[in-house]
């Protein structure tokens, strides 16, 4: 019944959608607003109408019905409620449709806002969002659907379908398989919808782009328009990436919070170029450059997010993201495909119409090092595109190999994968150039700045940042990665609190404001360059954990009787006891007590643990942690003798500096927030209408 | 003005490049069978190697104190459509290892021994293959076909 409900509004969402593209078309072309509107109430139905779909679900989740295919393969009895209710997201069918309703969501939401100058544009918004999301309402109609149910034909077969097959029973199971208990965890709640909410975030900017491209409106107000929207895009993607990065951390058990994944990779792809447009459309803002690069920046980044939920959700890559093989990897290819030409055929259609009102001049200005950090992001992009996709294609580049020898030694043509080593090889001074890139670029000035200028701007901040070389050599640290890295930084640290300071310290003597009204009434007058500003602290706060465990990171394991202590560098764990014993949600867990010893001290007990899912056969390892601002000391459990309880293996990490990971984090969503926060500021900024008047008085008019 | 910025373009392009090929160069890892692999013996040792094979129960020793864990592996077909031809994984791994013609390799892992390294598991291996002919493996997955295997659900369930 309620399965039956869930799937009609499903196909209904798919009428009013392909009706609301056929009006929205008709409206555009001949300019009949009736039709638009009509379109635009299509569009706000889809929501509705899709919440149905979703509470469907979620109510066969919540109240166990395994006829359902879906439900009987993500939950089981004994999972709690919450995560049955996430459990929409479990699976690959339920997470289609939850893409398809977040959707719905912010396209409506999109088109509810005032349109009064850019009615033109409206027509194809809706157009854009309709098409995707339609793409999705169809597999999940035709290739995915949630609400197949499990029948038993009379030869004894058991087959899943939507509707009763001829002489079938149907079949109801008293329990269900259960999720993967890697997912059973709280970061379920949070993590996936977030990164979600990032990637159909990111269809706004796009549709924007491609309406501008179709009416021809292609001066800089689809950019203005939809500067929120990609910044609270971003704000989600990158949230969700971190929270995913925490996740990893406290359950994967290897000590780490990055795997370089494909999966992980796949969803950074639209953020590095997301992040690329982001810097770039304050070139074409500013200066007026730079317009067909921002086309292909967002249109790269719309195919990114639907390659990163095909990547997700196909079954391409082995993972611990993908679910189960399935057919839909054509279909999203074909689309990927189909959206990418479609969007190239149109930006070289308007090509003519997007040239530059001004020219670069000068390597060292504000644009040409913004162009410096665009190329960088994509270069970090074409390296994890490289290893995500080399591995598919490395038996077809073989050919490559045979025709020019010189290269056969990396297209041999054997099937060949990539690991972490590359990744962190190829990106790693790529990384270093973005940090110094970040150091020098906010005291550069837009058009004319030369190394004497830049020079004098930053010499006080970079004399500061000798202290950090000098308390290296002092701490005795070695590494040449731990040199650089540290000191560019104390480079960026630095000349971002000079910023700061010099820009509160002039406000102070101007206003006679005392310095921290004056600071926070900066930041609150120009938002987008302060709120700039905290993501690049938090940037650098985060580059501290991620050096700690790169450069610093330490661990070993041993098998310890009881009493025993392992070392590793000034901690020593001892090994006290350990219980076994089943729960009331069918896990039989293994916990150990260990002592923590800091340079011979006591300091704190830890509890690692290992749960074996019966239901699922599968054991999840939960670390013990002690964790300071200085290191986190992160003991694992991987192994013990049953009977005697008397010998067990643990596996520990030494991991410094890795909560400024997600302090940095933190610091990094709020800087976010502080630009992407709406306000009432004016949209003609002086700077731009003394253009637009200038750019009138050359044509003559 | 406009030389400067193409070459500058042209000098990072080439540092990705660079950066790209020597990196895949350095850290590639080859995927191979144990047939593959023991044929082309010379030539892939000391290389990052991918392989994977059918687990023999009876060869697993291991030593809980120094942590070190050995067993032989049994050729199996490395190419999913073959192991669906040949009736699913499971099917593929039981063939293997009741079969003493396959190719054989033996592997060397220092770590903990996993839960799942039992007879007919499969185990995915990354390491190299050492001098002895013995493959020193860095890191060991297992896979269990019937816990991955999609599961059409028991029929004693069912109701009317």
């Amino acid at each position: 019944m309620v399965a039956n409900l869930g799937y009609g509004a499903l196909i209904l969402t798919f009428l009013v959608s392909l009706y609301g593209i056929c009006s929205a078309i008709y409206g555009g072309l001949k300019n009949q607003p009736r039709f638009v509107d009509s379109a635009r109430n299509a569009m706000l139905l889809t929501w509705p109408l899709l919440t149905v779909t979703a509470l469907s679900i979620i109510f066969l989740l919540v109240y166990g019905h395994y006829e359902i295919k879906y439900v009987a393969e993500v939950t089981s009895n004994s999972m709690p409620l919450y995560l049955r209710v996430t459990a929409l997201w479990g699976g690959q069918a339920g997470s289609l449709i939850f893409w398809s309703w977040l959707m719905a969501g912010f396209a409506s939401a999109v088109t509810l806002r005032k349109w009064d100058r850019d009615r033109e544009f409206l027509p194809w918004v809706i157009v854009v969002s309709l098409v995707t999301l339609m793409f999705f309402l169809s597999l999940s109609i035709f290739v995915e659907n949630p609400f197949e149910r499990w029948w038993q034909t009379p030869t004894g077969d058991v087959v899943s379908a939507m509707f009763q097959p001829a002489n079938s029973t149907p079949l109801v199971q008293a329990d269900g398989r259960g999720l993967n208990p890697l997912l059973r965890h709280p970061g379920m709640i949070i993590h996936p919808p977030m990164l979600y909410l990032g990637f159909v975030a990111f269809v706004i900017p796009y549709a924007f782009a491609i309406a501008a491209l179709i009416t021809g409106r292609t001066d800089d107000r689809w950019i203005r328009v939809t500067r929120r929207w990609t910044l609270w895009a971003w704000l989600f993607l990158s949230l969700g990436l971190v929270l995913g990065g925490r996740w990893a951390y406290d359950v994967l058990g290897w000590g780490g919070y990055w795997g370089w994944d494909p999966v992980e990779i796949s969803a950074a792809m639209p953020w590095l170029t997301g992040t690329a447009f982001l810097h770039s459309v304050m070139i074409q803002e500013k200066r007026g450059m730079l317009k067909h690069w921002n086309m292909m920046l967002i249109v790269l980044t719309y195919d990114l997010v639907i390659f990163g939920t095909f990547l997700t959700r196909s079954g391409v890559l082995s993972s611990v993201h993908a679910f189960a093989q399935s057919a839909i990897g054509p279909l999203f290819f074909g689309f990927i495909a189909l959206t990418f030409g479609v969007s190239m055929g149109l930006l070289i259609h308007r090509w003519n119409s997007l040239k530059s009102e001004a020219q670069m001049t000068n390597l060292l200005s504000r644009e040409a090092l913004f162009l410096v950090n665009n190329l960088l992001f994509l270069s970090v992009f074409v390296v994890c595109f490289w290893g995500v996709v080399f591995p598919i294609l490395s038996e077809a580049t073989g050919l490559i190999g045979q025709a020019i020898p010189s290269l056969a030694v990396i297209f041999s043509g054997q099937k060949v994968t990539v690991g972490p080593p590359y990744y962190e090889r190829a990106n790693g001074p790529l990384f270093a150039a973005m940090m110094f890139l970040m150091g020098i670029a906010p005291l550069s000035a837009w058009g004319h700045s030369t190394s004497k200028t830049l020079g004098r701007a930053i010499w006080k901040p970079a004399l500061v940042t000798l202290v950090v070389p000098v308390l290296l050599i002092v701490l005795g640290i070695r590494q040449v990665a731990a040199w650089i890295g540290l000191t560019l930084a104390g480079l960026v640290f630095f000349v971002t609190a000079y910023e700061f300071w010099r820009s509160a310290l002039a406000r102070h003597r101007a206003h006679n404001e005392n310095l921290f009204a004056a600071l926070w009434k900066l930041a609150g007058r120009n938002r987008r360059r302060y709120g700039g500003y905290t993501i690049h602290i938090g940037v650098i706060l985060m580059s501290l954990g991620i050096m700690g465990i790169e450069i610093f990171q330490t661990e070993t394991q041993a098998t310890l009787a009881a009493g025993e202590r392992l070392q590793l560098d000034q901690y020593a764990i001892q090994y006290e006891s350990l219980v076994e014993f089943p729960t009331a949600d069918g896990r039989e867990v293994a916990r150990a007590t260990v002592s923590v010893y800091k340079d011979g001290q006591f300091v704190t007990q830890l509890y690692p643990r290992r749960d074996f899912y019966l239901e699922s056969q599968q054991p999840m390892t939960i670390p013990g942690v002690r964790s300071t601002l200085a290191d986190d000391f992160y003991v694992l459990l991987v192994d013990w003798q049953p009977i005697s309880t008397q010998g067990a293996t643990f596996k520990v990490y030494h991991n410094p500096l890795v909560n400024w990971l997600w302090i940095g984090g933190l610091v990094f969503i709020l800087g976010t927030l502080i630009a992407a926060w709406p306000d009432r500021e004016m949209e003609m900024q002086p700077q731009r209408v003394a253009r637009v008047a200038k750019a009138v008085e050359q044509v003559g008019l | 003005m406009r030389p400067k910025f193409i070459i500058g373009g042209l000098l990072i392009l080439a540092a990705v490049v660079y950066l790209i090929f020597s990196s895949t160069q350095v850290n590639a890892e080859f995927f191979l069978t144990i047939d593959e692999l023991v044929a082309k013996n010379a030539n892939m040792t000391g290389k990052n190697v991918r392989v994977s094979g059918a687990v023999l129960g009876d060869t697993i020793q291991y030593d809980a104190q120094t942590l070190t864990l050995k067993f032989t592996v049994v050729n199996v077909p490395a190419d999913n459509k073959e192991i669906e031809a040949q009736g699913g994984l499971a099917a593929v791994l039981h063939e293997a290892v009741s079969d003493p013609d396959r190719q054989r390799l033996e592997v060397v892992y220092k770590g903990v021994k996993p839960d799942l390294l039992k007879n007919e598991a499969q185990a995915i291996m990354t390491g190299q293959l050492g001098q002895d002919g013995l493959f020193y493996a860095d890191e060991l997955l297992l896979k269990c076909p019937t816990k991955y295997e999609e599961a059409v659900p028991e029929q004693s369930d069912q109701t009317q």
